[in-house]
């Protein structure tokens, strides 16, 4: 078990990279968080990440999150002190303090979140989450797959709005009902999830995720800063596997249920000139297939970086004539277990096809 | 058609005059601290090598790095004050929050934080604190500042806000200049908001640098509207780019790659453009230079402008050439060498040099450059080669073999002889490429809007419609419009059908 440390000012871009990268095109570009972060650290607040194994059972962590479309928090910006807002409703309501801190998501933005809760209210991180990448929905993550309890919610507006979920039926009526509050505060929207005991993190987490995303950015910035291939340092650094390189020609976007869903092709170049490699997604890159037969699909952590910079690309900057290099990136064991599959594989994002690992059948646990 | 190129650089002006797509003359001239002296030498140079004079000029077109390079160096810039209105969102992230702390000091005069801004379907975030604006805007009186940059959330939905602020500071600030971000553009708060404080600070010198500009011309006896080029290869009149002199910063290198295309006819090829001090590698695809696919920071300010790739590496004509020739650059003399170098009666050792002991080209006193030892030239000859091929390589998508387009004054330099190159073109004009390009320069409109519950077809056709009313507006002629780029990008997690359109017009410039 590893001591608690204190996040030094160079690791928060290190996260910005890599958790953009863990993204998987989702999540919204850790940009914003950082610059908080950035603002509080030249301000001299610091934060702790502590090892999610020296929770004590009975401790009480808020897991946060910023929830809505990415596109309005490239306008209404993250903001430490409404990050902070629902933590302190979900204290009053439950009459008792938390002890630490975690994020729901360690893919886009939402990976510096709890940092920034963290610095305002001097709480430790724990470095966990309950996704290892990004995903859209409240029920697609572990603790929901670990069928733990799902309220109660407590979800603030920049306004004087201020709503709690007390109950709900299930993770669904969950994501449905929170869904419909969000998007009626201009779907945008801090939240504090159901809170979680130290045991149930431990049990259920996905554990040094914080960690890992600081480490594959660090990596991907070395490379970048010796010239060298900074998607085989991310590749490399993951025990990734390179699914194709090429030039996007085509991008089809369309709002479905209310989300982002739609396809890109992309033309091979180099090795894969003369082939051709179509990207499906929802929000996130859900699906890979090449000259049409499925290549890699969810939960599998499936990004798209621009080949010369390294740099992810998002689902909503994706654009013609970017030159990318389209990667699978291994997923948490907990999201391919078989009760896993069935709340993030192919099916449960309306594909009719069965989740097979890119990385063989000694990955899927 | 006859078209007038200019291209106002650090250290050259160039013009060329072009008739019927084909380049009657060409001409470079140093670049004056007045500016307006450096373009009336290339006006009088030009027009002394026609033999019927001038005669009728239907457009005259300016690319120029000026305004890029006064954000660059930090000189000639007013400072600003910043009108965010959107509290109390985004609270956090005040306007300046990501610049440099060189350039923010120089800028920031002062920064006003309002309520108000819209949602992303139009509905108003919260009210506009109309009163916290007009305080501000009499603050801005009582101070120095001449010059107010202000951004509203979601103001390229709905510029309500922006325009409501405006008229409080046109009442209060007679006289001032205002830049709204909604003109400057795209969804992404900081960004748009960073381009309009950019803007907002070289307001100044780009009426100044226009005004210099027209009367140049006016001194020269030329009769045509004046327009200005934009980092998209395309351009706005002259009066537009004193309003919006950020759209020309980066024109510089798209002028030269543009200028390539035009010289040779190439639509796809590796572009080199060897400068005094630099070299430029851009890549064109379809006849326009190939966008960098990142953020584009500009003076270390994150912007969202569309610019061209481009690798820039420190060799030049100007170059200093290190003694046993294994060293080339990035210290250049820079425009001095017409009296630095040793075929110029210098006594530094510079690229140029190398290039004319080669015998690349005929310069300055030759005797002086064959009096090198042969080894030096050649180990000089093969770093150059080196430098080429390393920049050109990292700009090449895929190994199959491409022309390559030498353009700039120190062109000469490139060898005739590359990996993955097909051939290595070097045509008549080459060295003033970059005004080549001004003059060929297309007009631009775009839109980027987010259209509610109109259905996407109608959504793109209204979308079009604009652009191509903004791309007339912008001093197109109507019959040559055409639309370059449709980008319609639905919001995710957002209820009904919210679509944001982007959609590009260009067209050819309107004969008066």
């Amino acid at each position: 078990m590893a001591d608690p440390r204190e996040i030094q000012a160079d690791e928060l871009t290190a996260l910005s990279t890599g958790a953009w990268i863990l993204g998987a095109g989702g999540g919204g570009s850790p940009y914003y968080s950082y610059l908080n972060m950035r603002e509080m650290y030249k301000a001299g607040k610091r934060v702790t990440l502590i090892d999610p194994m020296t929770l004590d059972d009975d401790d009480l962590i808020a897991v946060v999150s910023s929830m809505g479309a990415p596109l309005v928090g490239q306008e209404r910006l993250r903001d430490p002190a409404f990050a902070t807002k629902p933590v302190r409703m979900m204290e009053e309501y439950l009459g008792r303090k938390f002890d630490a801190v975690m994020s729901l998501e360690i893919g886009g933005g939402n990976a510096l979140q709890p940092l920034m809760v963290a610095a305002v209210t001097g709480l430790p991180v724990v470095d966990a989450d309950s996704m290892g990448r990004a995903f859209p929905e409240a029920q697609m993550t572990s603790f929901a797959i670990g069928d733990l309890q799902m309220f109660p919610l407590c979800l603030a507006d920049i306004r004087d709005n201020e709503t709690i979920v007390v109950r709900a039926a299930s993770w669904k009526w969950m994501e449905r009902i929170s869904r419909k509050i969000c998007t009626e505060v201009g779907s945008v929207a801090s939240t504090c999830k159901a809170p979680r005991s130290g045991k149930e993190v431990k049990d259920w987490g996905i554990l040094y995720t914080t960690t890992r995303a600081i480490e594959l950015g660090r990596a991907v910035e070395d490379a970048r800063a010796a010239h060298k291939d900074p998607v085989a340092a991310a590749l490399d650094h993951e025990g990734g596997i390179l699914l194709f390189r090429g030039k996007i020609t085509d991008i089809d976007r369309r709002a479905t249920e209310g989300f982002l869903r739609g396809s890109a092709t992309i033309d091979g170049l180099d090795e894969d000139a003369g082939h051709e490699f179509r990207l499906e997604f929802q929000n996130e890159f859900a699906i890979g297939l090449r000259d049409g037969e499925p290549a890699a699909t969810v939960p599998e952590i499936i990004c798209v970086m621009d080949t010369l910079s390294g740099e992810a690309i998002g689902t909503e900057t994706l654009r013609y004539g970017q030159r990318v290099s389209v990667i699978a990136l291994p997923a948490a064991p907990i999201l391919t277990s078989e009760r896993g599959l069935q709340n993030v594989g192919p099916r449960a994002f309306g594909y009719d096809m069965e989740f097979r690992s890119v990385f063989g059948e000694e990955a899927v646990s | 058609m006859r078209r007038i190129g200019i291209d106002v650089g650090g250290t050259n002006t160039d013009a060329v005059l072009i008739e019927d797509e084909r380049v009657v003359a060409g001409v470079k001239t140093p670049t004056t601290g007045d500016i307006t002296g450096g373009i009336l030498n290339a006006l009088k140079d030009l027009i002394a090598g026609l033999a019927d004079g001038p005669g009728r000029i239907d457009a005259v077109m300016i690319g120029t790095t000026h305004f890029t390079n006064a954000v660059v160096r930090r000189r000639d810039l007013s400072p600003v004050a910043a009108v965010r209105i959107g509290l109390p969102a985004s609270a956090s992230l005040p306007p300046f929050v990501d610049w440099p702390d060189d350039l923010a000091e120089i800028v920031r005069g002062k920064v006003f934080m309002i309520e108000g801004g819209h949602e992303y379907d139009g509905r108003p975030l919260v009210e506009f604190d109309a009163e916290a604006m007009r305080s501000a805007a009499r603050e801005i009186e009582s101070s120095s500042i001449t010059s107010v940059g202000i951004a509203s959330i979601f103001s390229p939905l709905t510029a309500e806000c922006e325009e409501a602020a405006a008229a409080i500071v046109r009442e209060e600030c007679p006289g001032v200049d205002i830049t709204l971000s909604h003109d400057l553009g795209r969804i992404g708060l900081l960004e748009r908001e960073n381009a309009t404080l950019l803007n907002a600070c070289i307001i100044d010198l780009a009426r100044r640098t226009t005004r210099a500009f027209t009367d140049a011309l006016r001194q020269s006896g030329i009769d045509a509207p004046l327009y200005m080029t934009q980092n998209d290869g395309t351009v706005m009149k002259a009066g537009f780019a004193e309003e919006f002199p950020i759209y020309s910063f980066a024109s510089g290198p798209t002028n030269s790659m543009r200028g390539a295309a035009f010289l040779t006819g190439l639509d796809d090829a590796i572009v080199v453009d060897v400068g005094g001090t630099t070299t430029d590698v851009g890549v064109l695809q379809s006849g326009f230079p190939r966008e960098a696919n990142n953020v584009v920071e500009i003076g270390g300010v994150r912007t969202l402008f569309r610019m061209p790739d481009l690798l820039s590496i420190g060799l030049g004509g100007g170059s200093l050439v290190g003694p046993d020739g294994a060293f080339i650059g990035p210290e250049s003399v820079g425009f001095r060498i017409t009296n630095e170098a040793l075929v110029f009666g210098g006594d530094t050792l510079t690229a140029t040099d190398i290039g004319v002991a080669a015998g690349l080209i005929e310069l300055g006193v030759r005797k002086i450059a064959e009096s090198l030892d042969p080894e030096l030239i050649k180990a000089a000859r093969g770093r150059i080669t080196a430098m080429i091929d390393e920049a050109v390589d990292r700009m090449k998508i895929d190994a199959t073999p491409v022309p390559l387009i030498a353009v700039g004054g120190g062109a000469f330099l490139v060898p005739n002889d590359l990996p993955g190159i097909s051939e290595v073109l070097q045509v008549e004009h080459r060295g003033v490429a970059n005004a080549v390009g001004a003059a060929i320069a297309q007009v631009s409109g775009e839109v980027d809007q987010v259209f509610n519950d109109i259905g996407r077809t109608a959504a793109i056709e209204a979308a079009t419609e604009m652009a191509k009313q903004r791309t007339v507006q912008a001093g197109a002629d109507p019959e040559t419009l055409s639309v370059v780029e449709v980008e319609d990008l639905p919001l995710s997690y957002v209820p009904g059908d919210a679509l944001r359109v982007r959609v590009r017009v260009v067209g050819d410039t309107a004969s008066i």
